[in-house]
């Protein structure tokens, strides 16, 4: 483990997302309506669709572009849709947003 | 061997520890009392029911003056501890030095003052003791009087409350968008802000205080960074407490947040030890009683060489105001893996969500009814494994099988006079008594009273009465609900957000049942659409509920770039308008399309580059063309009679006037206008939402045409002769459409619901028009503004939160 810290949990939008650049790829950091953090990959397995940029309602995000809807938890689509986006240690410590590089090397290596 | 102890501070936590050593061996200390304040222990907490006259000082105090010298105490209430000398292990009070042999430190912790200017006037006071507390009873005997706390926790709130229970006229300002926002969600948060209100408090959220205003030396109001004023004779901090570590770091001994402290509640010196809110245990500090008093437990053991260690538990809060009754515990926030159990009764005002995780309960929301609070509260700390209850676990202890929420309670809880049916001035009352008469269903309820008989936007809630009327014996239609998170309809949902005056959406969720914590992609634009639509001055408009075209200000394209449309009045521009745009291209390396809608866009922009190009198209005077919105979108106009041999009338003039006077307004679909000079119709104005056809006698206004995946003409809404009258026509038709229609139904598709008579016949009433265009307007003095200026000024928002491309790879 090695924990980076990316920013304030109050840089996110309650209900919204920032996104992380990373070598592993654009890395969304979402927010929910409860104060909870999520790292999630940001490309929809669909076709791409920025996930930092949908509406982000309970513990799920919906995909701007074609409104496929993913659990932040495991990254499961939901419903009728079969598909699976990345989720990354992320964690919240007095406000700081921590994520895990280590991690996030690996899957790069991977 | 009698030791000598002595003890700093006499309060809640360090009182607990005397009584347990006591207990358990009075003669092993000779005991010094130190407290600052005047007096001895006494209950804290029991502060405000003293403030709301509940309860009298004498009731509150825990140890008197017998207690004291039945232990052989000795007392220096009133003297402060000015300096602790270890090496020569004596305390030095105010009034003389104390050796010890043990030494005991609770001094608690001091109000946190924001150092806002002003802060130091006369009348600016902390919630803390005894003298606080008398300076807001002292407020309660003058007549009129005034006051101002800052901070929506428990404390500013029971100071709230307290001063209101003496007839003070009290205003409580917080930042956040809730109140109590580290104990409760937004729903809960809302319901207590709702008691508040009820009990004449003022709440305002989201609110920054910039300065306390004085006269005399005296706090006179508060002034907030929006400008507003806030009068007041006395003004209460209430805003956080910051442990009272000063005696302890000037003695050198190892501080951090709080005093360090061991498990046993040594500190980094054998000989003294400390408890309370002072201390810091394992990076935890403190700000609620109940693990205090097991920090007193173990300190009076640790004292008697007994071996005890202090763990930190959970907590639960509870405010002690009444009427709101709110119980929050545990942890609801932050972690993987985790699911809410919600439950809602809106007639009753009740709200409980659970969390579970890994089948155990880990936090609990309940407000309105928090009878089961203690049982949730103790599956907490017990961690109880709760498989086998989970399904009905919300329902409480007493569950005894059967039983969700009802989704027609909140019809059901409509008084008779509340009005149904719009249109015909139809009541509950009036259309229960028809049932009762022998109106059995939709038809004959129409027939006999009208309800529901004109628009039919209440059809639904017509046959909701029906069925909370005839209980099993009438069957309810399938309509069609918003989505999965509710059972009501587009229809339903306006029509009760309007009638119960909901003007928030945790408002809505809590009133309406809804079944998720805050909506989905579906329901979510839709809700936060109707409310500024219905409430333009109250309701903030959300972009988090917004779809990324509304919320960035531009069109995602489907390589993730975004394209840039700024407005061309009626598709005129000029010489410097074009140029800047050629210069925008140039910079930001967009293609340059013309459009359809009679202007220019700027294709291939990075996010990244949106503020930027906003802003160097605005310095050359261009604002948004909402090419991406549920709003207006362009006026489309020919050249008309200034150039046209054919021309009537100023077409152009009129497109422009009427696009001025539109623009920035949120509507439930997009909204596209086209004015032509004459029936050549060169501006292709009748297949748009709104058309102006200019003949010799005046215009022809038309309305509900499309030309998409369906394409049909306008239908023909009035002639009028001026061009004020085409404004107030227009005006007045697109207002209704915002107020009525359901979310993404385009013009053509809600009149064809409601029918075009209607429209004609409300429009057509004088009163009624100007009174639509008066609504208008109130909305448009909020929302006729350049998005693209107010991102501007939030730029830092589109660039990403991190880069961690540089990152070593390990
Ligand atoms: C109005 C109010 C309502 C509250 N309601 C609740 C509630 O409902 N539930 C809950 O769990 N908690 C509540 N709390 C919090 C609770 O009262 C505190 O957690 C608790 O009192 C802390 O106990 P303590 O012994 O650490 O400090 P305190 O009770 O603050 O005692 C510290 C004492 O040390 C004295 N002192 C400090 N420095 C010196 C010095 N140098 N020399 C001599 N004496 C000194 C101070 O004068 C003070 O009397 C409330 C607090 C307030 C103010
Ligand atoms: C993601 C979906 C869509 C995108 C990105 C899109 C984009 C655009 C753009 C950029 C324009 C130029 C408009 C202007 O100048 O403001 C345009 C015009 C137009 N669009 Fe779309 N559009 C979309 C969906 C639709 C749909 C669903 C319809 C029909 C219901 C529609 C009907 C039209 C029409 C008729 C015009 C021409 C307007 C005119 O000539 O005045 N579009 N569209
Ligand atoms: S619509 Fe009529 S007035 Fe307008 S340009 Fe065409 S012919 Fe001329
Ligand atoms: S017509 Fe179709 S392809 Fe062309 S801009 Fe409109 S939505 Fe896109
Ligand atoms: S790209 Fe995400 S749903 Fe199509």
């Amino acid at each position: 483990m090695n924990w980076i810290d990316i920013g304030h949990i109050d840089d996110i939008p309650e209900r919204g997302a920032r996104l992380v650049k990373t070598r592993a790829g654009c890395v969304a950091v979402f927010r929910t309506g409860a104060d909870e953090v999520f790292a999630a990959s940001d490309s929809c397995p669909h076709k791409g669709g920025p996930l930092s940029e949908g509406i982000v309602h309970g513990r799920h995000v919906t995909c701007p572009l074609h409104n496929w809807v993913f659990s932040l938890e495991t990254g499961e689509a939901q419903g009728a849709d079969e598909g699976r986006i990345a989720t990354y240690p992320i964690r919240v410590e007095e406000g700081r947003l921590l994520l895990d590089a280590a991690e996030l090397a690996a899957r790069s290596a991977a | 061997m009698t030791q000598k102890l002595v003890v700093i501070g006499a309060g809640m936590a360090s009182g607990r520890m005397l009584e347990h050593l006591f207990d358990a061996d009075p003669d092993a200390y000779d005991v010094t009392l130190f407290n600052a304040e005047p007096r001895g222990n006494y209950n804290r907490l029991m502060l405000s029911p003293v403030l709301s006259g509940d309860k009298t000082y004498d009731e509150i105090v825990t140890h008197d003056a017998d207690w004291y010298a039945a232990n052989g105490v000795t007392c220096r209430f009133g003297e402060r501890v000015v300096e602790i000398d270890r090496a020569r292990k004596v305390v030095v009070g105010e009034q003389g030095e104390v050796p010890y042999d043990k030494l005991v430190l609770g001094t608690g912790s001091n109000p946190f003052m924001i150092p806002l200017p002003g802060h130091d006037l006369e009348g600016v006071i902390p919630y803390r003791d005894l003298e606080d507390t008398q300076a807001m009873m002292g407020l309660g005997d003058t007549p009129g009087a005034r006051a101002v706390v800052i901070g929506g926790g428990l404390l500013g709130l029971e100071a709230a409350a307290g001063m209101a229970a003496r007839g003070i006229d009290v205003a409580v300002v917080h930042i956040m968008g809730h109140l109590m926002e580290r104990q409760l969600d937004e729903a809960a948060g809302y319901l207590l802000r709702k008691s508040l209100a009820d009990k004449g408090i003022t709440v305002m959220c989201q609110a920054n205080s910039k300065e306390i205003v004085g006269e005399n030396g005296r706090v006179k109001a508060l002034r907030l960074d929006d400008g507003t004023e806030l009068p007041c004779d006395l003004l209460v901090m209430a805003v956080g407490i910051r442990p009272n570590i000063k005696l302890a770091e000037t003695a050198g001994l190892a501080t951090g947040k709080g005093i360090h402290v061991d498990d046993r509640m040594i500190t980094s010196d054998a000989d003294v030890l400390a408890l309370g809110e002072c201390v810091e245990h394992r990076g935890a500090i403190f700000g609620l009683v109940a693990p205090l008093y097991d920090q007193a437990k173990v300190l009076a053991s640790t004292l008697l060489g007994e071996e005890a260690a202090f763990v930190n538990k959970e907590v639960s809060t509870k405010l002690k105001v009444t009427g709101c009754d709110l119980f929050s515990a545990g942890d609801f926030a932050e972690g993987e893996g985790r699911e809410d159990i919600v439950f809602r009764d809106p007639a009753r005002g009740v709200y409980k969500r659970l969390v579970l995780q890994d089948n155990r309960i880990v936090g609990a929301v309940m407000y309105g009814d928090t009878a089961d609070g203690a049982w949730f509260y103790n599956h907490i700390k017990e961690g109880t494994d709760v498989a086998d209850m989970r399904d009905t676990l919300i329902f409480g202890p007493a569950f005894q099988g059967g039983g969700t929420a009802d989704p027609l309670a909140a019809v059901a809880a409509l008084p008779d006079d509340a009005e149904i049916c719009g249109c015909n001035g139809v009541c509950k009352g009036t259309i229960v008594e028809a049932i009762e008469g022998g109106a059995v269903d939709l038809g004959a309820v129409r027939a006999t009273t009208k309800a529901s008989n004109s628009c039919g936007t209440c059809t639904g809630l017509v046959e909701q009465v029906l069925a909370v009327t005839l209980g099993d014996d009438f069957a309810m239609p399938a309509a069609q609900p918003v989505c999965g998170c509710t059972d009501l309809t587009h229809e339903d949902v306006r029509r009760l957000i309007k009638s119960q005056e909901l003007k928030s959406q945790p408002a809505v969720w809590q009133e309406l049942g809804w079944k998720t914590p805050n909506g989905c992609h579906v329901c979510r634009p839709a809700v936060n659409f109707y409310l500024l639509a219905d409430w333009p001055l109250d309701y903030m408009d959300d972009p988090q509920s917004r779809f990324v075209n509304e919320r960035n200000h531009a069109n995602i394209q489907k390589d993730g770039t975004y394209s840039v449309m700024p407005r061309m009045w009626g598709g005129m521009t000029d010489a410097a308008e074009l140029r800047a745009i050629a210069d925008a291209a140039d910079k930001y390396g967009a293609a340059v399309k013309v459009t359809g809608g009679q202007r220019i866009d700027l294709l291939g922009v990075q996010k990244e580059d949106l503020p930027d190009i906003w802003r160097d198209l605005n310095a050359a005077g261009m604002v948004s063309g909402h090419a991406y919105s549920k709003g207006l979108r362009t006026v489309k106009t020919c050249v008309g009679k200034d150039w046209c041999r054919f021309g009537t009338q100023d077409s152009t003039g009129l497109g422009i006037r009427l696009e001025k006077l539109l623009w920035g307004s949120w509507t439930p679909h997009k909204v596209k206008l086209g004015v032509s000079g004459c029936p050549r119709n060169c501006a292709e104005a009748t297949c748009k939402d709104v058309g102006v056809v200019c003949v010799d006698s005046g215009y022809q206004v038309s309305v509900a045409g499309a030309a998409g995946m369906e394409v049909k003409e306008t239908e023909p809404l009035v002639n009028v002769t001026t061009e004020d009258e085409v404004v107030e026509w227009v005006t007045a038709f697109i207002q209704l459409y915002r107020e009525q229609a359901k979310y993404l139904d385009r013009p053509y598709k809600w009149v064809a619901k409601v029918g075009l008579d209607w429209v004609q016949e409300t429009l057509g009433d004088r009163a009624e028009r100007a009174a639509l265009v008066e609504r208008f307007e109130i909305s448009q003095s909020v929302y006729r503004t350049d998005p693209w200026a107010a991102e501007v000024a939030k730029s830092e928002r589109y660039a990403p939160l991190a880069n961690l491309m540089l990152e070593a790879a390990e």
